[in-house]
């Protein structure tokens, strides 16, 4: 990755055009053409730097909903409920975690209502409290990180 | 309101927006509507705020970011809104939310992600946020990450076939794998 692929990360996290030649109008901003763009950008997600490029949504607003969750799991068994857990589809990510809640996973679903039934399932099968800690305010939401 | 073209059209889009230099007219084509079609739908999706932001999906730690911490506070609740409206300012605060205590187990409502290259640097940029925001006075925990076990997107739309689909994959690949990388671009929650 050099200094130019670092410019497009920095400058397509601000977002991108919607436009019928977005690459061309975002190539024409950073002074390099068109075709080097997109070569780039093919490279960068071959190679892992980017996983996806394209559209964010918003949970609620689609109707769905997202909520954070911790496990408390006791050391010998944390790999068998990792594996319980992640296998849920409503498991959008998962990390281990240095504390006595030491497993935190956010739950994405496509119904709101669904959110109290996965983690009933994910009690049972786990046969562990899950602490469930949905927002209640929101002040910030401008992840980006400097290439 | 949006319609079961928006639907499709979010289905699309989701996995990623095709490298092609008109990524709106290979999306049409998928879905048998025009490119304009394609780029006012968006837009609309866009300005209704359904799309929340509209870019790139970093894996942080192939940009040197191994250090990941969510800080957790218990601030009064009457100064909650401040507080979290003061911290979510502070350059080196990726995410900021207020979430319910747990009783004895977790007194922490106030909550803030800082991404740093290195441990050090984080605990660095939290001390220097403690004093300038004036919070030496409340408890906290910085919670580093050990381990990313999942990652991925949250899938709003899928139809029955994506769906399958995915559950497919997820048999092959998901369970306990460790994936040493972790991104941007997780639901925000």
């Amino acid at each position: 990755m050099d200094d130019i692929d670092k410019t497009i990360i920095n400058c397509l996290q601000q977002g991108f055009p919607i436009c019928a030649s977005p690459y061309r109008q975002v190539a024409e901003q950073l002074g390099i053409t068109e075709t080097d763009l997109l070569n780039r950008l093919q490279a960068m997600l071959a190679d892992g730097v980017l996983s996806r490029f394209g559209p964010m949504y918003h949970a609620e607003q689609m109707g769905g909903a997202l909520t954070l969750a911790a496990l408390k799991v006791p050391g010998a068994r944390f790999d068998e409920v990792a594996e319980i857990v992640n296998a849920f589809p409503e498991v959008a990510h998962n990390y281990a975690r240095n504390h006595a809640l030491n497993m935190w996973f956010v739950l994405a679903t496509e119904k709101p209502e669904q959110v109290q039934n996965v983690i009933a399932e994910i009690e049972k099968k786990t046969g562990l409290i899950v602490y469930n800690m949905p927002k209640i305010s929101e002040y910030y939401v401008g992840l980006q990180l400097e290439a | 309101m949006i319609d079961a073209i928006d639907y499709q059209l979010i289905a699309a889009v989701q996995a990623g927006l095709p490298i092609a230099a008109r990524p709106y007219e290979v999306i049409g084509e998928k879905l048998a509507i025009a490119e304009q079609e394609v780029i006012e739908r968006l837009a609309r999706l866009k300005s209704q705020g359904l799309i929340k932001r509209w870019g790139v999906v970093v894996k942080h730690r192939a940009l040197g970011y191994q250090a990941n911490a969510m800080i957790v506070m218990n601030v009064p609740d009457e100064r909650v809104g401040e507080i979290g409206a003061l911290i979510s300012q502070q350059p080196c605060v990726n995410l900021c939310y207020q979430r319910p205590r747990q009783g004895e187990v977790w007194p922490y409502n106030l909550y803030c992600m800082i991404h740093g290259k290195s441990r050090e640097v984080v605990l660095e940029q939290w001390a220097e946020l403690r004093h300038a925001c004036q919070l030496t006075d409340y408890a906290y925990e910085v919670l580093f990450s050990r381990r990313c076990f999942k990652q991925r997107g949250a899938i709003y739309a899928r139809n029955t076939a994506v769906r399958e689909k995915s559950r497919a994959e997820h048999r092959q690949h998901s369970p306990v794998e460790f994936q040493s990388q972790s991104g941007f671009g997780l639901p925000v929650v």
